[in-house]
Parts: C-alpha cells; sequence; structure tokens
C-alpha cells in the first residue's frame, strides 16, 4: 500500500456518473504519442481504403474535403484513464467513405503516417459511429492531435483512433495493431473495462 | 557502496522531507531524510510518486543534486502547468512523507577515482546532476580538473550561485563559466546570448585533453550543445548526454 | 506539450525496465535491426506519454522496442534490436 502524499489531488477533476469505470475528467487535451510527430504535406496527403480483394479507393485532400462532412460531439475515453465530455469534431463519416466500396470484410485496419496501427470490427466503423476527422474544438486538427486528419472512434478506447490516418484496409482476418500486438484488449469497450488482454 | 549504487534490486521507500531551500524565484531544493539509503553515484535520479487519497498516482523522476555522502537533496523545479511540481515545490511540507525509489541510471554518472579531465555543460535545471559531481568531486577531496559551463536566462534562473562561486574561488582545479542567454546581470562584460563554438572553446577544455563531457538540460540545449562539441572534435564516445523531456513536469 | 520533440532519451528507460532487467540498462549497447545502429541504450528516444513506452532508434526513428506494464504482469517486444549487449558481474 502506497504512501499517501498529504495534499496531493494531481491533474483531475471530481469522478463523475457520466464516467466509464476507472476513467477521471481532464480539462485539457492530453497528448499522447508512441513516436515522432509526422510532417505531413496536404499537397501528397492521401487517404486509401482497401478492400480484401486489393481494391484501392484514393481521396486526395482536395476529393476529402469536398465530401460532405458532420458536425459531432462525443466523449473520448482514453486507455491510460483520462476522459473528455462533450469534445467537438468536424469529420467526414466512414458510412460516407465506405459507401460505394465492395466488401465482405468482418475486420478493418486503421493506418497511419508514420506506421502506427490500431484493429477493429468493421461494423464498428459503420452507422454512425466513425468519422476521419480534420477539426477540432472550432479549429483545424493540430499535428500532435493527428492533424491533418485523424481516426475518430469514440465508442472505443481512444488508441483506436489512429492518429495522422492515412488509409483503411478491410480484411478477412483480424490483424491486431500497434497496441493490441502488445497486451492492450483487441475490441477495447471503455464501458466493460477492456483495457488488457483476457479483460 | 557504488558498486550497489548502480546494480541492485529498487524498491518504493518512504522519504521524509527535512527542510526546503529556496535556490530561485521558482526552484526549491528538498532536503531529505532516507531510511537505509544505499548511496548513490552523482548522475543518478530518483523516481517520486505521489498517491492521492483515492489511490491516484502520479510519478516523475529527479535528478539527485547532492553528493553522495549527507542527506540526499533534489531540486525541483516549478513548472506552471505541471502536476507534481507545484506539490513539491508549494504543498510538502517539512515532516511530510515522499514515496521515493532509486538510485536510478549507470550510464550518466560520474565515478569520483576518474582521474579524466571533466567537462560539464549543464543548460537550466540541467545544471542539478552536473551539481551532484561538483559536490561530490569536493566531498572527497578531488583533484580531478573539472571545469562546468552553465547556461541560464537570467541572474534571476540561477542555482547554486553563491556555492558555485564559493568552490570556484578556493579551487583552482574547478573551473565555473555562467552563459546568460537572456539577460546578464549588472556590470556584466561577456557576450549576451546562447553558447556557439567561439563561446566553448574559449571557456572548455580543449578536445585534445579528451575531456569525460557531461551534457545536460532540455532536448533542445543538449542536441545543440552535442552538435558543437562534436563539431569541434571532442571524442565522441567520452560524451553524455542526459535530455531532460517531455516527462518532468 | 506541442513542439517538435515530444521523446526524451534513453536515460528515462532505467524505470520501467528496472523491474524487468537487473543490470541497468541505460549502459547496455543496442543495435537497429532496422539501420544498424549501434551504441549506448541512453542515446535512444523514448516515447513515454503513450498506452506505453515506445523505444525508437534516433538515427532512422524505427521502433526498438515496446513495453506495456498491465496490472500484475508486462508485455516486452524487442523485436527492432538486433542484440541488447547488458554489462553484468563476471561470472565466477
Amino acid at each position: 500500500m502506497s504512501t499517501v502524499s498529504p495534499g496531493f489531488r494531481g491533474r483531475r477533476g471530481r469522478p463523475s456518473a457520466n464516467l466509464p469505470p476507472g476513467q477521471y475528467l481532464v480539462e485539457d487535451f492530453p497528448v499522447l504519442s508512441a513516436g515522432p510527430t509526422p510532417r505531413i504535406d496536404l499537397d501528397t496527403w492521401e487517404f486509401t481504403i482497401t478492400n480484401e480483394t486489393g481494391e484501392r479507393q484514393r481521396w486526395s485532400w482536395d476529393d476529402f474535403r469536398a465530401l460532405p462532412s458532420e458536425a459531432p460531439t462525443v466523449d473520448i475515453h482514453c486507455v491510460t484513464k483520462w476522459s473528455k465530455l462533450g469534445t467537438d469534431w468536424e469529420g467526414v463519416s466512414l458510412d460516407t467513405l465506405l459507401d460505394g466500396v465492395e466488401t465482405s470484410a468482418s475486420f478493418a485496419l486503421a493506418e497511419s503516417y508514420g506506421g502506427y496501427t490500431s484493429n477493429l470490427p468493421l461494423e464498428d466503423l459503420l452507422d454512425g459511429k466513425a468519422w476521419v476527422a480534420f477539426r477540432f474544438g472550432g479549429e483545424d486538427l493540430e499535428p500532435v492531435h493527428g492533424g491533418p486528419a485523424r481516426l475518430l472512434v469514440p465508442h472505443l478506447y481512444f488508441w483506436k483512433s489512429a492518429k495522422w490516418l492515412r488509409g483503411i484496409r478491410l480484411l478477412d482476418q483480424d490483424e491486431p495493431g500497434f497496441w493490441e500486438s502488445l497486451g492492450y484488449h483487441n475490441y477495447g469497450d471503455p464501458w466493460r473495462e477492456q483495457r488488457y488482454w483476457g479483460d | 557502496m557504488a558498486r550497489a549504487a548502480v546494480l541492485g534490486r529498487l524498491s518504493w521507500r518512504t522519504a521524509h522531507l527535512v527542510a526546503v531551500r529556496e535556490e530561485s524565484a521558482s526552484a526549491r531544493t528538498l532536503v531529505l531524510d532516507v531510511p537505509d539509503w544505499p548511496g548513490h553515484l552523482p548522475g543518478q535520479h530518483v523516481d517520486v510518486r505521489l498517491t492521492a487519497e483515492d489511490g491516484y498516482q502520479a510519478q516523475r523522476s529527479y535528478s539527485i543534486a547532492s553528493a553522495t555522502d549527507g542527506s540526499l537533496e533534489l531540486t525541483v523545479e516549478l513548472l506552471e502547468d505541471g502536476e507534481v511540481s507545484p506539490y513539491l515545490t508549494q504543498v510538502l511540507r517539512p515532516g511530510d512523507p515522499l514515496e521515493l525509489r532509486g538510485p536510478i541510471g549507470g550510464w550518466f554518472v560520474w565515478r569520483p577515482g576518474d582521474q579524466t579531465p571533466v567537462q560539464l555543460l549543464g543548460g537550466g535545471s540541467g545544471v542539478v546532476p552536473l551539481m551532484a559531481m561538483v559536490r561530490t568531486r569536493v566531498a572527497n577531496g578531488g583533484t580531478t580538473p573539472m571545469r562546468l559551463v552553465y547556461s541560464t536566462r537570467t541572474s534571476g534562473t540561477v542555482l547554486y550561485g553563491d556555492e558555485l562561486r564559493r568552490l570556484a574561488e578556493r579551487d583552482p582545479t574547478l573551473r565555473v563559466d555562467l552563459v546568460y542567454t537572456r539577460r546578464a546581470p549588472e556590470g556584466w562584460e561577456g557576450p549576451v546570448g546562447r553558447l556557439d563554438a567561439a563561446r566553448l572553446a574559449t571557456l572548455a577544455w580543449p578536445p585534445a585533453d579528451r575531456p569525460a563531457c557531461f551534457v545536460c538540460g532540455p532536448t533542445g540545449f543538449v542536441e545543440a550543445v552535442a552538435n558543437l562539441l562534436i563539431d569541434q572534435g571532442y571524442a565522441p564516445e567520452r560524451i553524455k548526454t542526459e535530455r531532460f523531456g517531455p516527462t518532468g513536469s | 506539450m506541442t513542439g517538435p520533440t515530444m521523446w526524451t532519451d534513453g536515460n528515462m528507460l532505467a524505470s520501467p525496465l528496472h523491474d524487468i532487467f537487473q543490470p541497468d540498462v541505460t549502459a547496455a549497447v543496442a543495435g537497429c535491426r532496422n539501420c544498424g545502429w549501434t551504441g549506448p541504450m541512453a542515446e535512444v528516444r523514448v516515447f513515454d506519454h503513450a498506452p506505453g513506452v515506445v523505444v525508437r532508434c534516433g538515427t532512422c526513428d524505427e521502433v526498438l522496442m515496446r513495453l506495456v506494464r498491465g496490472p500484475g504482469r508486462a508485455w516486452l517486444d524487442m523485436r527492432g534490436l538486433n542484440y541488447l549487449q547488458l554489462p553484468m558481474a563476471d561470472q565466477t
């Protein structure tokens, strides 16, 4: 049992009934990163969806920004225990991007500039549950938070919302991503506190 | 004792704060009483862990400022948006417990028996582990030729100013030079601004002496100074660096 | 915490890896499988503001090691290393 430090509270608010188990509220937006922030030129940026047969759909930044976008307000929960409620984003729904993609795949692998990956069932990207987000809090998404564009899948722990998104691969077989291959839960539902393998 | 300080198991201990010294407007030295402290080598650090009543924990690393003998001292800089430094510099009171473990780190250390001339280069709070080296050398009656180049913003941000001045005055084999990057004190006749190649050449041991170099401070400072040293022909295998990165707050 | 450098150096590996490796790992020599760089672990780039600790080569940025601490267990992946040469006491 650790010694309690008299008077220490740390940088967090009170736990709230709205939060998944084990989470606490923060006011700031902590920056977590597994690597250096990639510098991505909008002239060369592209987003690709590749289906299980290898067929590709590609969008340049201009193509992407011409698509209809939405402005979801969502709660986000990081596996390192901080949560932020009511965050405002702007992004293109994965329903829009996947419309017209032929697939019978069950799984998806999000891939980032810089090599990061995260995996999730394809159905967790559909029906209004996920976006490719390019604005946060009314401003262009900052590079440290994943700009120019990141995946936003708020119903799962936030490590699934891959920053610096460059593409999504649709797969017949599930492929664990960067953290899922080293102890983090393959699915990651914060409400069932699925942080690690075996949870 | 020195061997035990580098190898061996680490476990959390409860130390108690004995006294606080104000080093500058934003930095405090915590003088700690640590039961059964195994000793340490200058350059090593400790992990400090804070626990709130509901079990929430935060952990940070701090370089040991003190010489190998005597009480354990840590110098903590208050960071405005920090989580741990505000507690350590403004809330923790003499008599309060503080959990820590250490000593940690076997790379960025100076061993007092070593006679190789030493070049210390510190930026901001990077001077803390270097001060442990200076103090250890003094405590051991050392004769190892040692120079410290200490880069800091103004005379108000200098740590250990009086002590460094006194030590250098008494000991011709210890040289201390301050580099003021933003504003120099009254009467200062030297240059003001970041350490550059020309300045380094006038202050440091020449490369031909192959000094053991210890560079410590924020990442930007360390990268710049390490590059200067390499450019000027200092032996790269004798350069050791420690960057105070984003984890310290 | 914006800015180009989100990493600190391998001196910070001493704590998380001390629970796993008895000898001090910061003085160990590492070899990068990707670019062939070798040098002290103290010189690698450590990203520890993440769900785990990610260690990258200072020359090519590829991942050398990853460490995740979970309740009651840890996962360590060292596939990015050619080898790790650890300082050890002589065998007697």
